[in-house]
């Protein structure tokens, strides 16, 4: 995207970002960046409100979500303005010296506690963070229950991650002032059902707005739907300004900023019999959808709203969702969209079936899948299992199976920690564009209208010299699209796939294209590869119509192969004589006929209907099976997870293309072990975001990914114009829950939750830990005010003065200011209250602050609170430390210490391993700063509180 | 992510360096392999307005043995010390830590003395000089002096070296007959800073171990033979309470305290003649 070439003038954007996870902003000053060389705009909320409107939520709630925060932020991240400049350089050296002044609120990071907030919610008009909460029915669950010999119940949370692509979102907006119309080039995703979104946000009619895509996408894997704030940001930024506007995300603004799976509490319960058979299951789910309810959320729990009984035949079925806003990045669209979440609910819970009756959890699955001829299966939620065979994909597997028991044997005979698992799931592909709906009640989709489908375009066009070029409104990013659809149409029309030509890139001016268009929801091989080929047949039926008139005879005796059309034994004609005719020979055109030059089709699988009045929803079009086994071992010293084999059979219809089939479960395989082992967005209780670079947001490279053994069988679709499902996310909503299940297995752990990273898995172990031989003496009870800090340390220092010495010297502003590390200047604002400029630093990293700290609860000479904000390029601080004075025998002090800091922003997010670190080694200086030599120091206890991957916070 | 504005000066040697430093004042830093400034620069968390480039310096890229040290020069990268024949048996501490630092890419890039100077808690070469005690020579405009390599690390990032010296070379002891070395890490991917890392050397009367990535510098144990043996877990264990390790914001205390506990035994045993 960034290499593309761009019209004279472009300007280049940079976004200043809110470096708090909730406070009112104030104000937003750009005086300064606007008088900096080469700075030609900057663009504010409020001219966001003059120029535009916020975005349509799904749900109706009175939440207003801007392209720029108005009036407050809500997450870590959060663009409050875009500067624009000659080049990107200048761009983010003036969004340096954009001053914005907040008062912080207090934050939300944990669905629980944001939905017992009693105030300070999220959005006030709301009145609650708690945003949508539907209950749906089907069967008689509560009968179910009643009867069935064993309630067995699971709680889990799935934590927030990510897929994430390679090369970051890209924007080139432009504004043309005489027809008011925007044109957007961007890697945007789609679904274009978010181009009306834009559309209505950027106040113009919808053919104002055109979108554009280029040919090529590093990856994507559902994030760059997210970049549709910024587009709309950034087009009104090329109005502004008068030129047209560029942008290239980067990696910080991707990880801090972009989007997040959403995060997910659930109590699932099944009512079971004592042959492990599930007569019913009753789902809780709270879902983390983050500061704003952003399109298409709450759709990552409705996408699988109906298959959620899985690949089991189960007749009763309740479900609670709730959506619950935090102060965390919104969520959005990520690769197996709502799947890993529900499966690992789900597929620990067969497990812990097994578990709790003696049976092995291989005849649990195999128990309740739906039988091979009860297809087409309807769901208890309205799902249609399109086709499928899953005990024959079971069957397939079953020889590794007894390969990995045979391995745990002999592994834990030696005395190793080795364990399987397994996990059965359907993965749904072709999203209907009406389960989003099901959020709302019947009566509100009554009157809203209904909505449903998901209609694919494809358009094949032969050109003078009869060469073919397909197009498709996909956007792919890399999935090899163009190689399946040359072959595709190639195959129709008798020719060499190097013939046809594949564009995919798509231009809403000029390309058929619908809501639906874009690449997710895996709906690649069932939905566009089959469109692409009914017009490619489509046209080589009215091109068989031109050549009977040829060959004299009739369309039904044409045949297109090598190259040629053939009629029999004639003589065949070359594919691309018949094919210019309409260009060149229109007289010899058959009467009646159209001329042939472009042919486009539309397809939309009948089966996608609105929800009905009984909230009952196809939620998708095809249902593969994926049925994954695994085998781990633990080391014992680190607590390290290595998957020892893994094994994916899959049922994805008909493969297109085998080669490209196994990339996808390859690539999904690797996804699933990362949010398995690794991946986890990190905030701090203050809402500071601390996974903002590579190092801190692990991702599995090739070194940690092992290669898999892939297994297929092919059950044809009903559905789908070539009988093909998609494949590519399974492996996301499989692979978690399996690993995790393997590691249950092999710890004998009943709980297990994601990531499992090493520090977890030792928790799991569950050794306890050699006590301390030092028994040092207790450090002084000093209590902070309020809760919990990122960073909380404490400490003793004695210093050769007394202590009404001491006292006098933190008081004193002058020689307060010679004790602060890196203080440029502090002045004394009132009787309790500083004010100051600060450099921070430690080593080369360091930043300056506006500093304002106040005194409190003064009790010269023994003790003295201080609370102190910093704001600065870097991030915003704050923190309170209490000091402690006592006279030592000899004449001196003995102070202790307590402190508690919150950093959030860009040092947080980039600089989270270190930032304990940090604020010890800037309090010893403060320390070491007294004239009197300091006799002895020790930090007794400094801990960062993360929500860690490895203990709750 | 683009740095903030700055001059580049690029220079031939060591003397023109500091001479460069102390006419451009503190706000000037070195650039060598820039594997750690470049990315701190791009994320704008430091804003040095000189950066004076060594890199192409061929007078500062060398690998000299001589009077039992291993001397290397600031501009010598990680992948030439890989690389260098004599490694395995001049410095084998070295040859097992190295392939431990970041990637191909990053150790072809990177420098020995760079890594040492940018002083990172977790970093593996500050953990060896540490061990090794070697020493670092700086260079100043008021001449050369030698910090012994125990003593060069003050801090997390923050080293003996003023701002207008630079680090002209480190010199690593040769092994000696009968010494013996292990090196153990752990980080949740190769290649990352380490959770924890260990360095072992065992001498006739003792065995010294430097435990990287618990506090804001390695942290250098002597355990004299006495110690070894049975009371092995309880000075282990003593240890690790002792660094007082910090939580941070992906790994827990316990966690690093089991790490020096099992890597450190782990390092011992493999010392121990």
């Amino acid at each position: 995207m960034d290499d593309l070439g761009v019209p004279p003038g472009t300007l280049h954007a940079a976004f200043v970002r809110s470096s708090h996870a909730h406070a009112e902003l104030l104000s937003v000053d750009c005086t300064e960046a606007l008088a900096m060389g080469g700075v030609a705009g900057c663009l504010t909320g409020t001219d966001v409100t003059a120029m535009a409107r916020p975005f349509v939520v799904g749900v109706k709630q009175p939440m207003a979500h801007w392209a720029l925060a108005v009036d407050r932020v809500r997450y870590v991240g959060e663009p409050i303005a875009v500067v624009c400049a000659t080049d990107r350089y200048r761009a983010e050296d003036a969004a340096a010296k954009v001053q914005a002044r907040y008062r912080p609120l207090p934050v939300f990071m944990e669905s629980h506690a944001a939905l017992a907030a009693t105030a300070d919610w999220l959005h006030p008009e709301v009145a609650s963070n708690l945003v949508s909460d539907r209950r749906f029915r089907y069967g008689d669950p509560e009968t179910a229950f009643a009867d069935a010999p064993h309630r067995i119940e699971i709680d889990i949370t799935y934590p927030r991650n990510s897929v994430t692509p390679i090369e970051c979102g890209g924007v080139v907006a432009a504004y043309q002032p005489g027809d008011d119309s925007y044109d957007i080039l961007s890697n945007f995703q789609g679904p274009f059902a978010i181009q009306p979104v834009m559309a209505l946000a950027l106040n113009v009619p919808g053919n104002r707005l055109r979108l554009r895509t280029p040919p090529e996408s590093g990856g994507s894997f559902g994030t760059k739907h997210s970049l549709f704030p910024a587009m709309v940001a950034l087009a009104l930024a090329a109005r502004h300004c008068g030129r047209p506007v560029k942008w290239i995300e980067d990696r910080l603004e991707h990880l801090t900023a972009a989007t997040a799976a959403t995060g997910r509490t659930t109590r699932l319960a099944a009512a079971v019999g004592a042959d492990g058979v599930i007569s019913a299951l009753d789902y809780d789910q709270i879902e983390d959808c983050g500061a704003y309810l952003r399109a298409p959320e709450p759709a990552t729990v409705y996408r699988m709203h109906g298959n959620m009984t899985g690949a089991y035949a189960i007749p009763n079925l309740s479900i609670r969702n709730r959506i619950v806003l935090t102060n965390k990045t919104p969520s959005g669209l990520v690769r197996g969209f709502g799947g890993p979440q529900v499966y690992f609910a789900l597929e620990r819970l067969t497990r812990r079936i097994a578990d709790r009756l003696g049976l092995s959890h291989w005849d649990v699955i195999r128990r309740n899948l739906v039988a091979a001829d009860a297809f087409p299966y309807r769901t208890a939620s309205g799902g249609v299992l399109d086709s499928g065979d899953y005990a024959a994909v079971m069957d397939l597997a079953k020889p590794h199976f007894d390969d990995l028991l045979a391995r745990r044997e002999r592994a834990r005979e030696a005395g190793r920690r080795y364990g399987v698992g397994c996990a059965a799931i359907v993965e749904p592909s072709i999203s209907n564009m009406g389960y989003i709906t099901t959020v709302l009640t019947h009566r509100e989709r009554e009157k809203a209208g209904p909505k449903g489908g998901a209609v694919a375009s494809a358009s094949v066009t032969v050109d003078p010299l009869g060469g073919v070029t397909v197009q498709v409104a996909s956007v792919p990013q890399g999935q090899g699209h163009r190689t399946v659809l040359a072959q595709t149409v190639a195959d129709v029309l008798g020719l060499d796939p190097d013939d046809i030509r594949v564009a995919v890139e798509l231009d809403t001016r000029r390309d058929a294209w619908s809501v639906a268009s874009g690449n997710y929801s895996s709906r690649f091989a069932g939905a566009v590869a089959g469109t692409a080929h009914l017009a490619a047949t489509r046209l080589r039926r009215r091109l068989a119509v031109v050549a009977a008139e040829h060959f004299r005879c009739e369309p039904d005796a044409i045949t297109f192969a090598d190259g040629k059309v053939h009629s029999g034994s004639s003589p065949p004609l070359p594919f691309r004589r018949v094919a210019a005719t309409s260009h060149w020979a229109e007289g010899t055109r058959p009467q009646g006929a159209e001329p042939v030059i472009r042919e486009t089709a539309f397809w939309s699988p009948e089966s996608l209907r609105a929800p009905n009045a009984l909230d009952e929803i196809n939620s998708s079009a095809a249902h593969g099976f994926v049925f994954d086994l695994c085998g781990v071992e633990i080391d014992p010293m680190t607590g390290r997870v290595r998957v020892d084999h893994y094994v994916t059979a899959h049922d994805a219809g008909v493969l297109l293309h085998p080669g490209m089939a196994d990339g996808q479960v390859r690539g999904g395989f690797a996804n699933g072990l990362g949010a398995a082992l690794f991946e986890q967005f990190v905030y701090a209780p203050d809402g500071a975001f601390l996974s903002g670079t590579f190092a801190d947001y692990v991702v599995p490279t090739a070194a940690e990914t092992p290669d898999i053994t892939i297994l297929h069988h092919e059950t044809p679709s009903p559905v789908t114009p070539l009988g093909a499902k998609g494949i590519g996310e399974g492996n996301c909503m499989s692979t978690p829950v399996t690993i995790a299940n393997a590691v249950a297995d092999a710890l004998g752990a009943d709980d297990v939750t994601l990531p499992l990273t090493p520090p977890r898995v030792l928790a799991l172990i569950g050794e306890p830990e050699p006590a301390s031989p030092v028994t040092a003496a207790a450090p002084a009870a000093l209590r902070l005010p309020g809760r919990d800090y990122a960073l909380d340390g404490r400490g003793t220092v004695e210093i050769a003065a007394s202590p009404e010495a001491v006292w006098a010297r933190i008081l004193d502003p002058d020689q307060l200011a010679g004790l602060i590390p890196g203080c440029e200047a502090l002045a004394r604002t009132d009787a309790h209250s500083y004010h100051g400029r600060v450099r921070f630093g430690v080593g080369m990293v360091s930043g300056r602050f506006d500093v304002t700290m106040t005194v409190h609860d003064l009790d010269p000479p023994h003790r003295i609170r201080m609370h102190g904000r910093a704001e600065g390029a870097l991030g915003s601080g704050q923190g309170d430390g209490v000091l402690s004075l006592l006279p030592t025998a000899d004449g001196g002090t003995r102070l202790s210490y307590r402190y508690g800091v919150d950093l959030s922003g860009r040092i947080a997010a980039v600089g989270g391993r270190l930032l304990g670190g940090a604020a010890r080694a800037l309090i010893g200086r403060f320390f070491d700063a007294f004239d009197g030599p300091v006799v002895r120091r020790r930090d007794w206890v400094s801990r960062v509180i993360g929500l860690l991957p490895g203990r709750r916070a | 992510m683009k740095p903030a504005p700055f001059d580049y000066v690029a220079v031939d040697t060591a003397e023109e360096a500091v001479a460069t430093l102390a006419e451009t004042g503190p706000d000037a830093r070195l650039l060598a392999g820039g594997q750690s400034l470049i990315a701190i620069l791009n994320s704008r968390v430091a804003e040095p307005a000189v950066l004076v480039d060594i890199s192409r310096s061929p007078e500062l890229a060398y690998i000299e043995q001589v009077d039992g040290m291993v001397e290397i020069g600031a501009a010598t990268t990680q992948a030439a010390l890989e690389h260098w024949p004599a490694l395995a048996t001049a410095l084998p501490l070295l040859a097992e830590a190295l392939p431990h630092i970041g990637h191909v890419q990053t150790r072809s890039r990177g420098t020995v003395c760079g890594s040492i100077a940018h002083a990172d808690p977790a970093a593996e070469l500050p953990l060896c000089l540490a061990l090794l005690n070697g020493r670092v020579r700086l260079r100043g405009m008021r001449g050369v002096r030698v910090v012994e390599g125990r003593a060069f690390q003050t801090g997390m990032l923050t080293t003996a070296c003023a701002a207008d010296e630079m680090i002209e070379s480190v010199s690593f002891p040769v092994a000696r007959p009968g010494q013996r070395f292990a090196f153990r890490e752990m980080a949740f991917r190769h290649g990352d800073f380490a959770i924890v890392a260990v360095a072992a050397m065992a001498d006739a009367d003792a065995i010294t171990l430097a435990v990287g990535g618990a506090t804001d510098r390695p942290a250098v144990h002597v355990f004299p033979r006495a110690q070894l043996g049975e009371a092995l877990a309880d000075s282990l264990n003593r240890l690790a309470w002792d660094l007082d390790c910090a939580d941070d914001a992906h790994v827990p205390a316990e966690y690093r305290r089991h790490l020096i506990r099992a890597l450190g035994a782990d390092a011992v045993q493999a010392v121990m003649p």
